[in-house]
């Protein structure tokens, strides 16, 4: 059993949160840079050279990428050896967010009830956390805040065996082309075919987190992000949705058994920053 | 997308009319801040015929929730949030004046009906481009609804603001009139 005091959480967590809102991935970077000189339009070549250097500007300045600084999601991985002393888990997670998001001047955007009095909490907690068990005596930590920009665009379908890998991909490329401007192109998709209707989206928001340029390790799966994504950027939506050949940088498929009457599909919009950040305990 | 445009609010309607989809202007002076919270106080006021916390005639709205300024700052990352959230209230602010609105994202039909009918106009710009954008921003003061947070109203003092013209009070909406220019599907 190795002790792993629940500050330490806190420490990794806020830290993580910090460094996810200041600075994009190098893969996203690479991606967008490569965009830039494949784009057609001109405009969106505008556009995405504004969008390169914001990031510039908001690494060196440590300031927010985007002012949506998102809803704090977590994907932790904790190794079943570990005991966790001096702290709650979910009280020692949720702490990480409220500091990193009081002391990085990163806004706080959550309401207490969706509907009714939608009071903000002032704190952008409660963090969304989804935890694995696993082999081992390490807690793995990925975060993800996640913009509502492209949230809003998400999508759900109870596909069947019927439907095929086409009615996957028309499903995706229809969500896509739905979506238009609104999720901030281009963009990243992720995607969760199969599980159950809550594992699928799951899935799909974890796939986001997977560094740009690797395909699913299953060839038929890279085949069909291949041809997505190919279909995707034939759309025309563009940089910002101004017209143009790179609507998506990738599109990112994960895939779990599933039940024998179904096939859901379930589509997971990121915007151009796709912030996310790992860590290890 | 031709020379840049400079322009001054509050819009006179000669400006608005001369503004075309697709051109990139840079804007300077005030600007006023709103999305869906502040929006439907200020629908529900003018639905109980009251005034509205700032003059509305001629002027622009950016839809944006800051984030928190750092020491030193006039404001923190203020990029455009997406725009459809705050149709359902637009068409009555224009009745009243509102000549502009700056975003991201597609607006119904209704919102681009009434900017035709009232002479208005929807500016994009760009999405994720906060820090970048908040470089124009010289001042930021909140005028209504502090209870908000950055979801409260704020009047910007912006230099040389950068926009696209998106959709024009004829009604030219480069969202419709650009993707099929790079459109391969069947």
């Amino acid at each position: 059993m190795r002790k792993i005091d629940a500050r330490e959480i806190t420490a990794e967590v806020k830290s993580l949160f910090l460094k996810a809102n200041f600075q994009i991935g190098k893969d996203v970077l690479k991606a967008l840079e490569k965009a830039l000189t494949e784009e057609k339009s001109k405009v969106g070549q505008d556009v995405l050279k504004m969008i390169i250097e914001n990031h510039r500007l908001a690494s060196s300045e440590e300031l927010a990428i985007c002012q949506d600084t998102g809803l704090a999601v977590l994907f932790v991985e904790v190794g079943q050896e570990v005991c966790i002393v001096n702290g709650h888990y979910g009280e020692a997670i949720n702490k990480g967010v409220e500091e990193a998001y009081q002391e990085g001047y990163l806004r706080k955007s959550v309401v207490d009830d969706p509907v009714f009095e939608r009071k903000n909490t002032k704190t952008n907690t409660p963090a969304f956390i989804y935890t694995d068990i696993v082999p081992g005596d390490k807690i793995k930590i990925t975060v993800m805040p996640k913009g509502f920009g492209s949230e809003n665009m998400s999508a759900l379908a109870m596909l069947t065996a019927a439907h095929g890998a086409k009615g996957i991909l028309d499903f995706i490329v229809d969500t896509i082309r739905k979506a238009g401007p609104n999720p901030c192109p281009p963009t990243v998709i992720g995607v969760g075919i199969g599980g159950t209707a809550d594992k699928a989206m799951v899935i799909a928001k974890k796939a986001i987190a997977r560094p740009l340029g690797e395909h699913n390790a299953h060839p038929q799966y890279a085949q069909l992000e291949k041809e997505t994504l190919e279909r995707i950027n034939q759309l025309g939506i563009g940089p910002a949705g101004l017209g143009g050949n790179i609507t998506a940088l990738a599109v990112h498929i994960d895939y779990l058994p599933t039940h024998i009457a179904g096939m859901p599909v379930a589509v997971n919009v990121c915007c151009h920053a796709t912030r996310h950040a790992s860590g290890e305990i | 997308m031709a020379e840049e445009i400079r322009i001054t609010t509050p819009l006179a309607e000669s400006v608005v009319l001369s503004l075309k989809a697709g051109d990139s202007v840079k804007i300077s002076g005030n600007l006023y801040t709103g999305r869906d919270a502040a929006h439907k106080r200020l629908y529900e006021l003018l639905k109980e015929g009251k005034d509205l916390p700032f003059p509305i005639a001629g002027q622009i709205i950016y839809y944006v929730g800051p984030a928190p300024a750092k020491p030193g700052y006039a404001c923190g990352p203020a990029g455009p949030t997406t725009s459809y959230r705050m149709d359902p209230y637009t068409p009555l602010l224009l009745e009243k004046g509102l000549k502009g609105m700056i975003g991201k994202g597609l607006r119904s039909k209704e919102v681009i009906e009434s900017m035709k009918k009232n002479k208005a106009v929807y500016f994009a710009a760009v999405g994720g481009a906060a820090v970048l954008i908040a470089k124009s921003i010289k001042k930021s003061e909140v005028i209504a609804y502090p209870d908000l947070g950055a979801e409260a109203i704020y009047r910007y003092y912006v230099e040389d603001f950068p926009a696209i013209v998106c959709i024009d009070a004829y009604g030219n909406n480069l969202y419709e009139s650009e993707p099929p220019k790079y459109r391969k599907e069947l």
